[in-house]
């Protein structure tokens, strides 16, 4: 790395300026799509969705027995890694900018943090839906070859009307990591968090229920893991069921949101 | 040009900038000296809206920083060459950049070339990037959007003498060619030979301010003598106050033609006499904000 003397005129290889115009948000989208997966966590975060829907697809043909190889159980051991990965790459895609401290470059270019926080999010919810597909995709190979493998007829028995369900399952999974995300702006922490949150919590919220008849009926509004396990198996159905999803969704994800954004911006960029 | 007016940033308890103005023209290199902690960086943050003030304002253009559409087209903002995503190549982290702005991404190995990183260099991860490799990158991130204004913290952190030289030439080419920088160091050498407006400021508040000339004519008068006791008498009966240094040197606030003049009719025979500018920018930076100085280094 030899230092070079530059003469003044380097800098200057835009000699005309055009009128500057304000960034526009598929730029920012775009962006923020590179920078989820640029980095070399990101860029593994990736490659492990793949890998492990792979696996898991060897997985069922492997072991399940002869009545198992279904597309129900292709899809369920894939979802199951997916369920963490993709929360994961929500949580990194937002925290990133304040652990690793890259905030200090991205909200001076963009100096409206909004923004490019609506970036992120239209990003992650990109991924997730791109993840989805690619993991129904696996599965589906997997069950054909399966299927096959076993001797046995090919068994599809997601219906149309679950599949999205599942797809929204997962994608209430990344807003609880994007929002953790946004209220923690810190890795580690929201990291932690969300395990608490989908591991420690729904215990806890189970056992109340169990020793607490009033809160019995309550749960199911409260418990995010409840509404979400509800869509994985696919039994949202009623408007009653929609509106405990709403009501889980309002309390665990738009309002922490709403009020971290509110913070994340008038907050310091360090 | 970069106007800060009257800006204050308190935190719980403490004040960081206490009502500071000051400009910085284009076409000039303003040095921002400070001892630590002082409130350089702050103000600097302030400036690029990563840090909302308490009261004043900041404007580049008359713009406020946050209003500017696409920023990085118009202001060049290197405050922590750290501050960076490890895991992402050097290249990668302009790339990103350059997209952000909307440039093409020839102007990233432009870049490159520019600070001298090389190809393979552009391709680690920034976590194994010595600190005047991320200087480098930091620089070239600012310099990215061929900016009107830049604005760097501490930029000659880390670099090696060959890149201090080379930034050097850089800022003054930048402002050779009608460009505002705004850099801060506690690099007094540094400030001293590329500068030419100095903002000093000591607790938060700015204890000096104008042309480097003006700032360094108002250490005073260094002057030798073959005879300083003499010499310092003779002053001190002309009413000029002076203090005898160590090294047999004279020191006075008076101006050095007023100096020659009492020493002419003194009949005492000068060996130098001159504004005490070459000990220079260190001794004015000590004097100025000996109050805040944290060793309390008399003035």
């Amino acid at each position: 790395m030899t230092a070079t003397t530059i003469s003044a005129g380097t800098t200057a290889a835009i000699p005309v300026r055009e009128p500057v115009r304000t960034i526009p948000t598929a730029r920012l989208i775009k962006v923020e799509l590179r920078k989820m997966f640029n980095t070399r966590s990101g860029f593994w975060m990736l490659i492990s969705i793949g890998v492990l829907s792979v696996v898991a697809t060897g997985a069922v043909i492997i072991f399940a027995p002869e009545d198992a190889v279904t597309y129900e159980s292709f899809a369920t051991a894939i979802g199951f890694p997916m369920s963490v990965i993709l929360p994961m790459i929500a949580i990194l895609g937002v925290t990133g900018e304040w652990s690793q401290r890259s905030g200090l470059t991205t909200f001076t270019l963009v100096p409206s943090r909004g923004r490019v926080i609506g970036a992120k999010a239209i990003a992650t919810f990109l991924v997730g839906i791109v993840s989805m597909a690619v993991a129904f995709a696996v599965g589906a190979l997997g069950n054909l070859a399966g299927s096959a493998l076993a001797g046995v007829d090919t068994v599809w028995d997601i219906s149309l009307s679950t599949a999205p369900q599942i797809v929204l399952g997962n994608l209430v999974g990344m807003a609880i990591g994007f929002t953790l995300g946004v209220v923690l702006r810190n890795s580690a922490a929201a990291i932690v968090g969300y395990f608490v949150l989908s591991l420690v919590l729904p215990g806890i919220l189970v056992l109340l229920a169990q020793v607490r008849d009033w809160f019995s009926d309550l749960q199911p509004w409260i418990d995010w893991n409840y509404t979400q396990v509800a869509l994985f198996e696919g039994g949202t159905d009623t408007a009653r069921e929609w509106a405990m999803l709403g009501s889980t969704t309002a309390i665990w994800i738009v309002l922490p949101l709403v009020i971290g954004l509110l913070f994340l911006r008038r907050s310091e960029v360090k | 040009m970069i106007t800060v007016d009257s800006l204050t940033r308190r935190y719980a308890g403490f004040t960081a900038v206490d009502n500071v103005s000051f400009t910085a023209q284009p076409g000039r290199v303003t040095g921002f000296l400070g001892p630590n902690g002082a409130g350089k960086t702050t103000t600097m943050r302030v400036t690029v809206g990563l840090t909302a003030p308490t009261s004043g304002s900041a404007t580049i253009d008359g713009v406020r920083f946050a209003d500017l559409p696409n920023p990085g087209l118009e202001v060049g903002v290197l405050l922590d060459a750290s501050a960076q995503h490890a895991g992402r190549t050097g290249r990668e982290i302009l790339s990103v950049a350059a997209d952000t702005m909307g440039l093409p991404r020839q102007r990233v190995d432009q870049m490159l070339e520019l600070v001298s990183l090389t190809p393979t260099e552009a391709k680690r991860r920034v976590r194994n990037y010595s600190l005047g490799m991320r200087q480098r990158l930091g620089i070239a991130t600012a310099l990215l959007g061929d900016p009107r204004v830049l604005i760097l913290d501490e930029p000659a952190n880390g670099l090696d003498p060959a890149g201090i030289r080379w930034m050097r030439d850089l800022l003054r080419g930048f402002a050779n060619q009608g460009g505002t920088v705004l850099l801060s160091s506690h690099l007094l050498h540094e400030i001293e030979v590329i500068a030419d407006d100095l903002v000093v400021i000591g607790n938060g508040k700015i204890v000096a301010s104008g042309t480097k000339e003006e700032l360094l004519a108002a250490a005073g008068t260094l002057v030798r003598s073959t005879s300083p006791r003499d010499l310092a008498h003779a002053l001190e009966q002309a009413g000029i106050p002076s203090t005898l240094a160590g090294d047999g040197s004279v020191r006075t606030d008076a101006d050095p033609a007023r100096v020659g003049v009492v020493a002419l009719a003194a009949g005492i025979a000068l060996t130098e006499l001159r504004s005490a500018e070459g000990a220079g920018l260190e001794d004015m930076f000590l004097s100025l904000t000996a109050e805040t100085q944290r060793e309390g280094v008399a003035a």
